[in-house]
């Protein structure tokens, strides 16, 4: 069957429309009016500066680790160890925040370093992991994505605990000097959009216009033949994951330098999980990545308020975007439903 | 035609919820009020049916609506960065305020650095931080006031029932993490057991053993804190006989009543939620308790009378009747596990508390490391309980 090429350009966003429809459905079995549900969430969203910074500040990581899975996604990797990539990255901006003495313009570019580091050699480990030692970056992933938030945990309960003693919450606030200037008090630091920006800028064109780009779907489509045709599928690999650990790690370093002001016992909270759906949801088209990474922080702040407005469960926003991957395992997988015109060779429109 | 079925689903979904949607009433109405509406936001960092500590907090927000006309509570429960990333105080408070609250309570002392924030940004709200001390010291502007139930009191009966019933003459205490709260928390339910081992037992306090063993957080998170479990098994193992829970579950009891399920002779006093004896009541000696409706109440009324003035609140039990949730602001409700004439002493215990009798926190009392704290005839002050530095003096495990 042979849909028409309109339809197939919005068509990573059929499930949003499903599960929009569907949650209507079950607001009207709550006794809530979606319009009206809809509507605080619009508000929650997008009613004030102050909301719409949020929104923004929120968005930023989760593009930031979408932004890695499109390198580890076309490496054919299922790189779900971003959780605990996120966490090391800011674990490490934490170190330099907590450990070194400088000016501003040097301890900030410090801290954004150490968070990419960190992020990259945590990514690293799960590579090895699977090149070296057999394990499957799944396993491996989740594995250290606990010994990430255990790691954490031991830090702000141990070493890094405030003077005053015992409380798990976090660290300290960190030194001045180490946080990203925000923007009109909000948790929102303009100089993370600049470096998305960059960062993203990069890795679209790394995927689309360099040999290496072109190693990784390589390696993505075919692991075996690549290995034949002279790509190191291992070194490819654990690259592939390092650039990814590193912008993942970024996106941890952001979430403590402007989002909190310290470390906190879950600094991701499953933003990482949250940037696979996206890649997925946007069927790994570079263009519609930020656009769903978009929708779903619009969603999550919006539900805030619907919350707070509808006094409903409070993990509305929750299902909401849950109901999403349902639909878009309805609805996502073209091929298996048919639509052969939608091929991966469209993947980077 | 696989695909058709996706669209078909689609089709019916997209039908139905516009039927729907025509149906549904346009808005419903307001009830007509009789009191002039009072809007109260309460803020939970856990969930609000926890059987612990937000539980209590959400019952005391019903209580406000229940007792006050015209009061509508806003509630924002789970609001901690593991269960809600996108979250934070001040987006809340933003909401809650721009719906018309005029009294928020952030019932945690994880939010008391936020609550500074938003009571600044606010200056026409009144603010209200359980547990914190930001009023206190002075750092708090004069919209934010403090309020925290007296359990200190409650956590000394909870320490006289352990040491009446011990066999073994060994009580271990089950603490969360170490901070001032809960170093004052375990210092004074092991007073109320030196004070009722001595005086009621007719032994002396100082063979009285007491371990503290801190898990590390407020419940078991696998690999980082102790097992709650293994702790309580191990005291049974190691000669306690009694074992005081000072978390926000149920580990203690729950080995209890399995222990004494296998003919052992054990007890437990759990901690925080009013129904916890609930697990395995024979076996249990009572369970203090947290109650914050009178209070929110109070200040509810006050604020909307415009009376309220920021205090610092270290609301003490109603003596009368600790079980009287209309009035108390810590309860002790008695255990099945604590025989008759041992009851009896605990009475009187409670009695000498309330008249003021007995004081637990009178000199000579020492810190753990032998320093003089409370000289004899002295009686400690609420400032030298709250930040009490460091264990006592008799009392087994870390201060810090």
């Amino acid at each position: 069957m042979r849909i028409p090429p309109q339809l197939e350009r919005i068509w990573p966003s059929m499930p949003v429309i499903g599960a929009l429809l569907f949650t209507s459905v079950l607001l009207l079995l709550f006794g809530a009016s979606p319009l009206e549900s809809y509507a605080a969430m619009w508000e929650g969203a997008f009613g004030t500066q102050a909301k719409l910074l949020s929104v923004i500040a929120f968005w930023i990581p989760l593009v930031f680790s979408s932004a890695g899975l499109l390198l580890t996604f076309k490496a054919g990797l299922w790189n779900i160890g971003i959780e605990g990539q996120i966490i090391l990255g800011s674990i490490g901006a934490s170190w330099v925040a907590l450990n070194v003495d400088a000016p501003s313009y040097l301890l900030i570019p410090l801290a954004i370093l150490a968070s990419m580091i960190a992020g990259a050699l945590w990514a690293a480990l799960t590579g090895l992991l699977k090149t070296r030692g057999g394990v499957h970056e799944i396993f491996g992933g989740l594995a250290l994505n606990n010994l990430a938030i255990i790691l954490t945990n031991f830090l702000i309960s141990g070493p890094w605990q405030p003077p005053e003693g015992g409380t798990f919450r976090g660290t300290q606030p960190f030194q001045d000097g180490v946080l990203l200037p925000r923007f009109a008090d909000s948790r929102f630091s303009p100089l993370s959009l600049v470096l998305l920006v960059v960062a993203y800028g990069l890795v679209v064109l790394a995927l689309r216009n360099t040999f290496w780009g072109l190693k990784l779907k390589a390696l993505g489509q075919n692991a075996r033949s690549a290995f034949l045709l002279g790509v190191s599928s291992n070194r490819e690999a654990v690259i592939a994951m390092m650039f990814c650990g590193a912008l993942a790690g970024l996106g941890g370093g952001v979430r403590v330098l402007s989002w909190f002001d310290s470390l906190r016992q879950s600094i991701s909270g499953g933003i990482g999980y949250l940037s696979l759906l996206v890649v997925m949801l946007a069927q790994f088209r570079l263009l519609w990545v930020p656009l769903i990474a978009l929708f779903f922080s619009v969603v999550l702040n919006g539900s805030i308020t619907l919350q707070l407005r509808t006094q409903l469960h409070s993990s509305l926003g929750g299902i909401l975007t849950g109901i999403t991957v349902l639909f878009m395992l309805l609805f996502g997988d073209a091929k298996r439903l048919g639509f052969n015109t939608l091929s991966e060779e469209d993947d980077d429109e | 035609m696989k695909g058709m079925k996706g669209w078909v689903l689609f089709g019916v979904l997209s039908v139905l919820a516009l039927t729907l949607a025509a149906c549904a009433p346009a808005a419903t109405p307001e009830p007509a009020a009789e009191a002039e509406p009072f809007k109260f936001g309460l803020v939970l960092v856990g969930p609000r049916n926890d059987r612990g500590w937000s539980q209590a907090h959400y019952e005391g927000g019903l209580y406000v609506e229940e007792n006050m006309p015209g009061a509508e509570m806003i509630l924002f429960e789970l609001l901690n960065p593991a269960d809600k990333p996108e979250a934070t105080l001040e987006g809340v408070v933003d909401d809650m305020v721009a719906d018309g609250a005029k009294l928020i309570f952030t019932t945690s002392d994880e939010f008391e650095e936020d609550t500074l924030g938003v009571a600044e940004k606010y200056p026409g709200i009144t603010f209200i931080n359980v547990s914190g001390d930001d009023a206190l010291t002075g750092e708090a502007p004069a919209n934010l006031g403090n309020i925290m139930g007296r359990m200190e009191d409650m956590k000394a009966v909870a320490g006289c029932a352990a040491a009446l019933a011990t066999q073994t003459g060994h009580i271990g205490y089950l603490g969360p993490l170490i901070n001032f709260e809960t170093r004052r928390l375990t210092a004074s339910a092991y007073l109320g057991a030196r004070y009722c081992y001595e005086n009621y037992r007719e032994l002396n306090a100082d063979d009285l053993e007491f371990t503290v063993t801190w898990i590390g957080f407020w419940f078991n998170i696998p690999g980082v804190t102790l097992d709650p479990t293994e702790v309580t098994t191990n005291f049974f193992d190691t000669g306690v006989d009694v074992v005081m829970s000072g978390i926000d579950t149920t580990e203690g009891i729950d080995v209890a009543g399995q222990r004494a399920a296998a003919d052992e002779v054990v007890w437990a006093v759990p901690y925080d939620f009013e129904g916890a004896c609930e697990t395995a009541p024979f076996i249990c000696l009572g369970v203090p308790y947290f109650n914050w409706g009178p209070a929110y109440l109070e200040t509810a009324a006050a604020v909307n009378d415009g009376s309220w003035k920021q205090s610092w609140d270290w609301n003490p039990p109603y003596w009368e009747d600790l079980t009287d949730n209309s009035r108390t602001a810590a309860g002790w409700v008695n255990g099945e596990g604590l025989a008759a004439e041992l009851q009896a002493h605990l009475n009187d215990f409670i009695s000498g508390l309330a008249s003021g009798d007995i004081n637990v926190w009178s000199g000579p009392i020492n810190l753990q490391d032998g320093s003089e704290y409370i000289a004899a005839g002295a009686v400690a002050s609420d400032s030298e309980i709250w930040y009490l530095p460091q264990l006592l003096e008799g009392m087994e495990g870390p201060s810090e």
